[in-house]
C-alpha cells in the first residue's frame, strides 16, 4: 500500500508521503524545504502493555539497554557520533509504544537513520552492564518519590485505566528487582520488530531519498505482531496520600473519547475552553477571580482503546476543600453559560499553533506519528484547521451535556483528606 | 538571512528587532530592567509581584479584557521574573503584530487595583508554596542567598511569605515608578516582523512613559539583620525525602566576560545529559539521579553551579567523585575529540534554536538590555567554532580549580 496526500495549502506547499514497507513498517515523510533542520521518531510496538504481568519496568530497561551500544558502536561510541551529528535526542516508553527520536541539522539525518536502525535492530544489550541501568530506573524511581505532582498524577493514571493499562513505565522497586538481563534479551527479542512500526520524517529533506534510506536501514527487518492493550478497568474512586507537603496536590480524571472517535474534537474543544489560555474557564475562574492556585489545568490523553481527561490543581491544604468543589464545579456547569466567543479563542490558538508548527521539523514529525498511531493516517494542516473551523457550539454544548463528566477518580497527596462524596460514586 | 535593527525612541526606549520574513511567526517582548536585585528589603518579590499585576486590568482594560484579548492573538504569550530583569514577551503570527504591541503596551501601564492586588497576593503565596514542595525545595534560593548575601543577586525572586503577606500598593506603585521607565526599557522582536510599523506604534504609544512621576527613594536596607523570613543555613531539612540534594556554588563568568563561550563548553563536556564526564561516571553507573554543572551569567557577574541528586548515604563518596572530575579537569583540561563533539553539539543547537522566533527572543531581548549587544546566530557559531584546547583548558584552571565557596544541602534529616 502507498499513496500521497496532496490538499489545498494554506501555509506552505504541504505534501505527506506514506508508504508500507514489505514487513509492514510505515514510513511518512514530509519536506519542509524552508527548514535547516529535519526530525525523526521511531515508533515502535514494545511499550508498558507488552510487559507480562510480572515485568513492570522492562520496556523502560530495556529502552534504555539498547542505547548501550550497538552495530559496530560501543555506549560512548553512539554519544560521542550523535553528538557530532547535532542530534538532539529522546525517547520514551508509553503504553503501546516506545519512541525514539531526534532533531539535527538536514545533513545529518541519513547518518542518524543508520544509527538508529542499529540501535533497535543490533543492540548488544551487554550482560555487564544491567546492574547499571538497573540502578538508573532505581534513582528514577526515589526522584519520583520526592516530587508530588508525578507520584499524584501516576497514581491517578493507574486508577484511571485500572493497574494494568493504566500500569507506570517506571515499574517499582520490587518489579525491578527481579528482572534480569535475559528477561531485557527476551523482551527485546520479542517486541522488537517492524510489525506496526512507524517512522515519521519530517524537515529540509528529499522524501524519495528518505524512502530509500528508510528501505534499506529497515526493509529486511523482521515483522511480527503487537501486544494488544489490556481492557480498561479503572473504576470511580478517591484516594488520599498523607504528606507534610506545604500544598494539597488535587488530581483527577474521567472517561472520555480518544483521538480517532467521531466525537474526539467536540471533547476536545470543551476541555479547551475549560484549559486552554488565560481566559479559559479554569484559569479565569479558580485562580484570577479566586485566588486559589497558581497550578491549575486539565487535558486531554489518548491511548488506542481509551481516553481519558487529566486534571490537577495544587493549594494551600485550608482552601483545598474549595479547590477541589470550584474546579470540578466548572466542569459541570460548562454547558450553562457557553459563548461563541470562547470556542474562536480556541480556535484562533489552535489555528496559530498549527502554522507554526511549520517552523519545527520535530514537532511535525511528532504529529505525524501520533495521527497516523491514533488514526491509521495523517492529517494535513489543512484537513485538521478545517476539523476545527467546522466545530460549532451546538456540537460541543450537545456532546457535553450527553457526556457530563461522572465516575472521577481523585488522588490527593497533603496533609489531610478531602471530601470527595460528590464526584466519586 | 535574518537582518539586525535597532531604534531609540526620543523618551529614551530602545528597540531591536531580528527580522527574518521567511518566518511564519514573529515573537515581541518587553525586556525591563526590573529584577529581584533592584529591590529593598521592603520590597522583596515586588518585581515578580509587578509582572502579575501587569495582566491585571488598566485604565482601558479588565483583568478579564487583558487576559481575553492575549488569547484573541492566539500563540503563545507570558512573562517572567529573575534576578536582573522583567519579560512579557508573546509569539504570533505576523497579521496580529499590531494588536499585540498596543495591548502590551497597554498592559505596561497597570491599574494596580486594590482588590486585583489582594486576590493575586494569594496567588504569590501558592507560587511560593508550589515550590516548598518541589526538588531541590529552595535550595538554590539559599545557595545565591549565602553565596551572594541575601540581597541583590542573592535576594528570593518571588520573595518570602512575610514578605508578600505586608506587601502594600503604594509601595508597588513607588517600585513601578522607579523601575518601569523607558530609559530602562527594551522592546525586543523577532521573525516575520514589520520594523518600522513597530517603531511608529511604540513611539506614538509609549510617549507618555517620559512623563511619570520620579518618586523618592526607598529607605536603604539596614545590612547589619537579615531580611524578614530569611535564613542562611546551608542545610535544610525535608521530612520523608527519599534523596539527598547537593548544591555548590563558585565564581563564573559574567554575560560580558570572554570567557563565556569557553565556559559554556566546558560545562557541557563535564556535565551534559547523556554524554559527559560527569554522566559516564555517576549517571550511566547508576549512582546519581543527577550530577551536573553550568555557568549562570550575571550582567557584571557570574556563577558556577554544582548540582548533585543521589541516595543521602552515597552523597559524600558522589560528592568526592564529582570534585576528582573537577581537579583533573582543572589540572589537565580537555581531550581534542570531547572539545569538538561539544562544540558540534553546541552549534546545532543554535541552528535548531533559530528555526523558531520564540527561542531567539530572548538572548537578543536580555543582551540588548544589559549591554547593547546583538550577537547573530553566525556569529555565535563562530565563537564555538574558534575555541581550542587551551582556552578551555584557561577556562578550568579559572573556574574549576577552587573548593567551592558554598553548600546546601537538602535531605530528610535523620
Amino acid at each position: 500500500m502507498s499513496g500521497s496526500m496532496s490538499t489545498t495549502p494554506s501555509v506552505a506547499t504541504e505534501e505527506i508521503r506514506i508508504e508500507k514497507l514489505a514487513n509492514g513498517m510505515v514510513v511518512a515523510v514530509q519536506a519542509m524545504p524552508w527548514l535547516r533542520t529535519a526530525a525523526f521518531t521511531l515508533c515502535l510496538r514494545a511499550g508498558v502493555n507488552a510487559e507480562s504481568e510480572t515485568d513492570a519496568g522492562l520496556a523502560s530497561l530495556t529502552c534504555e539497554m539498547v542505547e548501550r551500544g550497538a552495530g559496530q558502536y560501543s555506549s560512548r561510541d553512539l554519544v560521542a557520533i550523535q553528538d557530532n551529528l547535532g542530534m538532539d535526542r529522546s525517547s520514551g516508553v508509553a503504553t503501546s509504544s516506545i519512541s525514539f527520536g531526534a532533531a539535527m541539522p538536514a545533513e545529518s539525518l541519513e547518518k542518524a537513520l543508520e544509527i538508529y536502525a542499529d540501535i533497535v535492530r543490533r543492540p548488544h544489550l551487554p550482560s555487564d552492564q544491567f546492574e547499571d541501568a538497573r540502578m538508573m530506573a532505581l534513582q528514577e524511581l526515589r526522584g519520583i518519590e520526592d516530587e508530588p505532582t508525578q507520584r499524584v498524577m501516576l497514581r491517578l493514571r493507574e486508577l484511571q485505566y485500572g493497574d494494568r493499562l493504566g500500569r507506570s513505565q517506571h515499574g517499582t522497586k520490587e518489579s525491578l528487582a527481579a528482572l534480569s538481563s535475559d528477561r531485557v534479551r527476551d523482551f527485546y527479542t520479542k517486541h522488537y520488530h517492524s510489525g506496526g512500526a512507524i517512522l515519521a520524517v519530517a524537515g529540509n529533506v528529499d522524501s524519495n531519498e528518505v524512502m530509500r534510506w528508510a528501505s534499506e536501514h529497515f526493509g529486511d527487518w523482521k515483522t511480527g505482531s503487537a501486544v494488544p492493550p489490556a481492557a480498561p478497568s479503572g473504576k470511580s474512586t478517591y484516594e488520599s496520600i498523607e504528606s507534610p507537603s506545604s500544598q494539597t496536590h488535587i488530581g483527577f480524571a474521567f472517561d472520555a473519547v480518544p483521538f480517532g472517535h467521531d466525537d474526539y474534537f467536540k471533547m476536545r474543544a470543551a476541555i479547551g475552553i475549560l484549559s486552554d489560555g488565560m481566559s479559559s474557564r479554569l484559569f479565569d475562574r479558580v485562580r484570577e477571580q479566586r485566588g486559589l492556585c497558581y497550578t491549575v489545568s486539565a487535558g486531554t490523553q489518548s491511548l488506542e482503546n481509551a481516553g481519558a481527561v487529566f486534571g490537577y490543581a495544587g493549594t494551600t491544604p485550608e482552601r483545598a476543600q474549595q479547590t477541589l468543589e470550584v474546579t470540578l464545579g466548572e466542569f459541570a456547569r460548562l454547558t450553562d453559560d457557553l459563548t461563541l466567543a470562547e470556542l474562536d479563542r480556541w480556535k484562533v490558538r489552535i489555528q496559530s499553533n498549527l502554522i507554526m508548527e511549520q517552523e519545527s521539523s520535530s514537532s511535525r514529525a511528532s504529529s505525524i506519528v501520533s495521527d497516523y498511531f491514533q488514526l491509521g493516517q495523517v492529517l494535513s494542516t489543512s484537513e485538521l484547521e478545517s476539523i476545527i473551523e467546522s466545530l460549532t457550539l451546538d456540537e460541543i454544548a450537545e456532546y457535553w451535556s450527553t457526556h457530563l463528566p461522572n465516575h472521577y477518580r481523585i488522588v490527593t497527596l497533603g496533609p489531610s483528606p478531602l471530601d470527595t462524596s460528590l464526584f466519586v460514586q | 538571512m535574518a537582518t539586525f535593527h535597532t531604534h531609540t525612541l526620543p523618551n529614551g526606549l530602545r528597540i531591536a528587532a531580528e527580522i527574518d520574513h521567511r518566518c511564519y511567526s514573529a515573537a515581541l517582548g518587553y525586556f525591563i530592567r526590573a529584577g529581584a536585585r533592584d529591590e529593598t528589603d521592603g520590597e522583596s518579590g515586588l518585581s515578580h509581584f509587578l509582572e502579575h499585576m501587569m495582566f491585571k486590568g488598566t485604565d482601558s482594560r479588565s483583568a478579564a479584557d487583558v487576559n481575553r484579548e492575549l488569547d484573541e492573538l492566539g500563540g503563545n504569550s507570558n512573562a517572567y521574573t529573575s534576578e536582573e530583569q522583567t519579560v512579557y514577551y508573546a509569539t504570533v503570527l505576523p497579521k496580529f503584530q499590531d494588536r499585540l504591541v498596543e495591548l502590551l503596551t497597554d498592559m505596561l501601564t497597570p491599574k494596580l487595583d486594590e482588590h486585583e492586588f489582594q486576590t493575586e497576593r494569594k496567588v504569590i503565596l501558592e507560587e511560593i508554596a508550589k515550590y516548598e514542595d518541589q526538588p531541590p525545595f529552595g535550595a538554590f534560593e539559599r545557595a545565591m542567598e549565602i553565596y551572594f548575601g541575601p540581597r541583590g543577586l542573592g535576594r528570593r525572586v518571588l520573595g518570602t511569605k512575610e514578605s508578600i503577606e505586608s506587601m502594600e500598593a503604594p509601595t508597588m506603585q513607588n517600585y513601578f515608578d522607579r523601575r518601569y521607565r523607558p530609559e530602562n526599557i527594551v522592546v525586543a522582536a523577532s521573525g516575520n516582523v514589520d520594523f518600522d510599523g513597530l517603531v511608529e506604534a511604540l513611539e506614538k504609544q509609549t510617549k507618555p512613559w517620559s512623563d511619570r512621576h520620579v518618586p523618592p527613594l526607598p529607605s536603604p536596607d539596614d545590612t547589619s539583620s537579615l531580611p524578614i523570613g530569611i535564613e542562611v543555613e546551608p542545610t535544610l531539612e525535608v521530612e520523608g525525602l527519599a534523596q539527598a540534594y547537593l548544591i555548590q556554588m563558585n565564581r563564573g563568568p559574567s554575560m560580558a566576560s570572554e570567557d563565556r563561550y569557553a565556559s559554556r563548553i566546558l560545562a557541557s563536556i563535564l556535565g551534559d545529559e547523556g554524554g559527559s564526564r560527569l554522566f559516564w561516571e555517576l549517571i550511566d553507573t547508576g549512582r546519581a539521579e543527577t550530577a551536573t554543572v553550568w555557568p549562570q551569567e550575571f550582567a557584571d557577574c557570574g556563577a558556577w553551579f554544582t548540582y548533585l541528586v543521589c541516595e543521602k548515604s552515597d552523597l559524600a563518596l558522589n560528592k568526592k567523585l564529582i570534585q576528582d572530575i573537577m581537579t583533573r579537569t582543572a589540572e589537565h583540561g580537555v581531550t581534542n575529540e570531547e572539545l569538538e563533539q561539544a562544540v558540534n553539539k553546541a552549534t546545532a543547537a543554535c541552528i535548531m534554536q533559530s528555526e523558531r522566533p520564540g527561542n531567539r527572543l530572548f538572548s537578543i531581548g536580555s543582551r540588548w538590555l544589559t549591554q547593547s549587544k546583538y550577537v547573530s546566530t553566525d556569529e555565535m557559531l563562530d565563537n564555538f567554532r574558534r575555541l581550542d584546547q587551551q582556552r578551555i583548558a584557561a577556562a578550568a584552571a579559572k573556574y574549576l580549580a577552587q573548593q567551592p565557596t558554598t553548600e546546601v544541602i537538602v535531605s530528610d534529616g535523620t
